[in-house]
């Protein structure tokens, strides 16, 4: 399968949907090459506005047109989206629980050379802390655009996370999508291998790796970090143990929702693979992910450590 | 020119704005009477005679916006949108209070008549950027103002929105700076100078009118003349007394943030029905 960037789908779904719904609006902050707003904004360039390298002003801007009735897709990097900008997503947005749409791109470390600047670990983390806020982390180019599809048609502000990084595609069109509704992508009863975003694909590269050592794991892709599906976590830990998978800081992401809702409801033993409080660095994406510990073999080596089986 | 008992309907009203002020605040126990009576004057002309708006349809679509940007100058715009006959004017009372949908600073989703939740400074005119924007894009001739105070021009905010505002050409924008010269820690010169704020904007591609912020005559004049201004935004540079009315609370800093004790409300009652 070809591999493609979640924010080049998100390009080519705001384009498509721009023509269906001509309420739908786009913001960028200087960066619409990069995050691929540039594809909506050739299009319908009366709809896209480009308010310059100024987030602040970014987020509020669409806070405004969304007060009249217009669907506002704002766009930068995740970190300057949830960071820069968090006190005005908070405040003018998910406060009066405006229909803002904020799809930011180049979340996590597989940015690569740009370093740690650029690289957003803790943008789920903010974003989920939000009341009214959905956040929605795909995994690669057809749940982007059903994704992006989704969040339009979804009535308050929403955060879409995507990446620079080119990943593989793993489902096909027949794929079904719900926000909040998790996916079992392959069965088992040992493990549940929980995963978002692009540590989908390790996991499910780590679960072919188990099951030949006689290890057999389940797989769910959680897309909605927020709402949670706490149906589909309690379903998966019902195999004893479980292991998160994100591209994002183990404080407050993926790892951190499904812990809260297993610690109250499901007390099963966890292990949460993701980039342990530290910042990222330069380097090519594929290193960077060995380096912070965030690939299929470091899920197989916290699967069999969390079944003692080393 | 206003004609002579336009002029005192607009006055009667803004004493009678001032009194709520008082009245709230003083039941509430907290709040901005300061701020709040220094902008009164404007958003009596704004409400009274200037804004196209429909009371009994607060969300009409081609009503003209108004945010308020200095979202702590909350009792004024309450106190105003109850005269307009918003909500009743019972209501006041319930200021601050838990459960009332008078909240501390604005909140669009409680209270009817408020176009925009505010209160953190900053940020009310990206949001008033946004909704010019769609006014333009949906061909309607609503007009959108935004009342900034001058201690928030120090946020980085309004410039990014500034810059914005005049690069998009907004001429349906009018923003108001409640120029009172008083900021919490102090006078805004000795705290963080904004000045001088009307070079800043024409600096910024604005169109610049500077006004005595208690005249009506020139509050109207202003905003007529914004309103006839083409291809760029107009700011008026509204030159006005914190406390205005009150004399134990003109241009003193402490009543930004605090609230009259009874006795000192009658005694600011008293001084403003004269």
């Amino acid at each position: 399968m070809a591999k493609i960037a979640t924010r080049e789908a998100y390009g080519e779904a705001l384009a498509e949907l721009g023509e269906e719904m001509k309420d739908i609006v786009v913001l960028d902050a200087d960066l619409s090459k990069s995050t691929k707003t540039s594809v909506f904004a050739k299009k319908f360039p009366e709809r896209f506005f480009n308010l310059g390298i100024a987030e602040q002003n970014l987020m509020g801007t669409a806070a405004g047109l969304a007060t009249c009735g217009k669907i506002p897709f704002a766009s930068t990097f995740a970190v300057f989206a949830c960071g820069r900008a968090f006190e005005q997503i908070r405040n003018s947005i998910c406060y009066p629980n405006l229909n803002v749409k904020i799809a930011a791109t180049h979340a996590g470390i597989t940015v690569g050379e740009d370093g740690a600047t650029h690289q957003s670990i803790e943008d789920m983390a903010l974003m989920r802390s939000l009341p009214n806020m959905t956040v929605i982390s795909p995994v690669d180019a057809v749940e982007t655009k059903k994704a992006v599809r989704a969040a339009a048609m979804l009535k308050g502000p929403v955060y879409l996370r995507l990446g620079r990084h080119p990943v593989e595609t793993i489902f096909d069109d027949n794929y079904e999508f719900e926000v909040g509704k998790g996916v079992v992508l392959r069965d088992g009863k040992d493990v549940a291998l929980i995963a978002t975003g692009t540590m989908v694909g390790e996991s499910l590269r780590a679960a072919e790796v188990l099951a030949k050592e006689g290890i057999d794991a389940m797989v769910v892709n959680i897309h909605t970090i927020k709402p949670i599906d706490e149906e589909a976590i309690l379903k998966a830990a019902e195999c004893g143990a479980v292991i998160t998978a994100e591209e994002h800081s183990i404080i407050g992401g993926l790892g951190s929702a499904v812990a809260e809702v297993l610690i109250e409801k499901k007390p099963v033993l966890i292990k949460r693979i993701g980039i342990r409080d530290v910042f990222g660095m330069s380097g090519k994406p594929e290193e960077l992910m060995k380096a912070y510990g965030i690939t299929a073999e470091d899920i197989v080596n916290a699967a069999k450590s969390l079944l003692s089986i080393d | 020119m206003l004609k002579k008992e336009e002029l005192v309907y607009l006055q009667e009203m803004a004493k009678k704005i001032r009194c709520h002020i008082i009245e709230m605040t003083a039941v509430a126990g907290s709040g901005h009477p300061g701020g709040s009576l220094s902008c009164t004057d404007i958003l009596v002309a704004l409400y009274f005679r200037e804004m196209r708006i429909d009371p009994h349809n607060p969300v009409w679509e081609d009503r003209d916006r108004f945010v308020l940007s200095k979202g702590h100058a909350a009792p004024a715009l309450y106190a105003v949108l109850a005269e307009k006959g918003y909500f009743p004017i019972e209501e006041l009372k319930t200021l601050r209070k838990t459960g009332s949908m008078l909240q501390g600073h604005p909140d669009m989703k409680k209270t009817p008549g408020v176009d925009m939740t505010t209160g953190s400074l900053g940020q009310g005119l990206s949001a008033a950027n946004g909704m010019a924007i769609a006014g333009k894009l949906d061909g309607k001739d609503y007009r959108v103002y935004v009342l900034l105070g001058d201690g928030e021009l120090e946020e980085g905010q309004v410039w990014e929105a500034a810059m914005a505002a005049a690069h998009y050409k907004l001429d349906n924008l009018t923003a108001f700076v409640d120029h009172n010269g008083l900021q919490i820690d102090g006078p805004i010169t000795d705290v963080m100078s904004p000045e001088i704020i009307e070079e800043k904007f024409k600096a910024f591609g604005w169109h610049v009118i500077d006004i005595n912020g208690h005249d009506f005559e020139e509050i109207i004049n202003a905003i007529e003349q914004a309103k006839k201004m083409k291809g760029k935004p107009t700011v008026i540079v509204a030159n006005t007394v914190k406390g205005k009315g009150v004399p134990y609370m003109e241009n003193e800093v402490d009543w930004h943030g605090k609230a009259p004790t009874q006795e000192q409300a009658q005694e600011a009652l008293k001084a403003l029905r004269g």
